[in-house]
């Protein structure tokens, strides 16, 4: 039985490694650590809830082997991200940049625990007025 | 009562939020970042004669579909035959950017089906298709005379769609030159 479990678990653990890419590795390793972080933050656009480095769609791997192109011919991250979001907009990424149109998304949160707090400070200071138990209530009332 | 407001309120608010969002079409399809902008510059050497090529400058000058298509892609054999139609009426010329296909399959699609197209460019690589932000065939594109994307169509084209989203403007950019 243990023995059994062993080799389920290691069957288990084979299935990630069948990568995705296939493409070379670069060189120099800042290079292939650069590509690797753009991957993971482009979104799959044919896929949506996956990013290009998850998915072997075929749009998946032309955009990795465009990135990895544009890498190549040494341009920096921003240049690269722009080349994307002209193509596919700011959807493209999955860490949306700020601009006028991203920033409704960025300050949102935000904006919210703003408001949750002033309803909790709300609900809070106005039960705080109340008296503290049913005897007291009586007592009031009595009063 | 005033102590019911704010949740009233809220819950409104929640409301008009979600029937917007469930509402709204398919979530999936994206709006393209090229529409009111120039179309981005391509040149492919052509489906029939690898020789030759199209590209803008092959566009320019008229109102013109593109019309991003491949033989795998199921809505294109959808969309196949009003595409026949739309040549057949001489309403607008259109070009075929043929992506990610293999050239005799794609030959072997215009010998059967028909070609609705002044010329298709071969794309195999993909790398028009990304320029012009395709992730999904069929998508067509309407590109005025002077270059600028004015409509995106995701998915297959057809009548209606032609009638509500594409005659419009062809009417009204007809009527200002």
């Amino acid at each position: 039985m243990r023995r059994l479990l062993i080799l389920a678990f290691a069957m288990l653990s084979v299935s990630p490694v069948a990568a995705i890419d296939t493409g070379k590795a670069f060189d120099d390793p800042e290079l292939q650590a650069r590509y690797d972080k753009l991957i993971s933050e482009v979104r799959c656009l044919k896929c949506q809830n996956q990013s290009i480095k998850d998915s072997n769609v075929f749009l998946a791997s032309d955009l990795r082997r465009e990135i990895r192109r544009l890498i190549e011919e040494g341009k920096t991250d921003p240049e690269i991200v722009d080349f994307l979001v002209t193509r596919y907009g700011d959807f493209a990424l999955y860490r949306p940049r700020t601009t006028g149109k991203t920033l409704v998304l960025w300050i949102a949160p935000f904006l919210l625990v703003l408001f949750g707090g002033f309803a909790i400070y709300r609900i809070v200071r106005h039960r705080m007025s109340m008296p503290l138990d049913d005897d007291n209530i009586q007592e009031g009332a009595a009063k | 009562m005033s102590r019911y407001l704010l949740p009233l309120v809220a819950v409104i608010v929640l409301v008009v939020f979600l029937s917007i969002g469930l509402t709204r079409g398919d979530p999936r399809a994206l709006p393209s970042p090229y529409i009111g902008k120039p179309a981005p510059q391509f040149e492919l050497p052509t489906l029939g004669d690898a020789e030759k090529t199209v590209g803008s400058e092959d566009l320019a000058g008229d109102l013109a579909l593109v019309n991003v298509w491949a033989t795998w892609c199921v809505g294109c054999r959808a969309e196949h035959p009003f595409l026949l139609e739309l040549e057949r009426t001489g309403a607008i010329p259109i070009y075929g950017i043929n992506w990610r296909d293999t050239r005799p399959e794609a030959l072997r699609w215009i010998q059967q089906l028909g070609d609705p197209y002044v010329a298709s460019g071969f794309d195999g690589s993909g790398r028009v298709g990304i320029d012009w932000g395709v992730y999904g065939a069929p998508e067509t594109f309407l590109v005025s005379a002077d270059g600028i994307v004015l409509h995106k169509h995701l998915g297959p084209l057809d009548k209606a769609a032609w009638e509500r989203d594409f005659l419009p403007i062809i009417n009204s950019e007809g009527s200002q030159q």
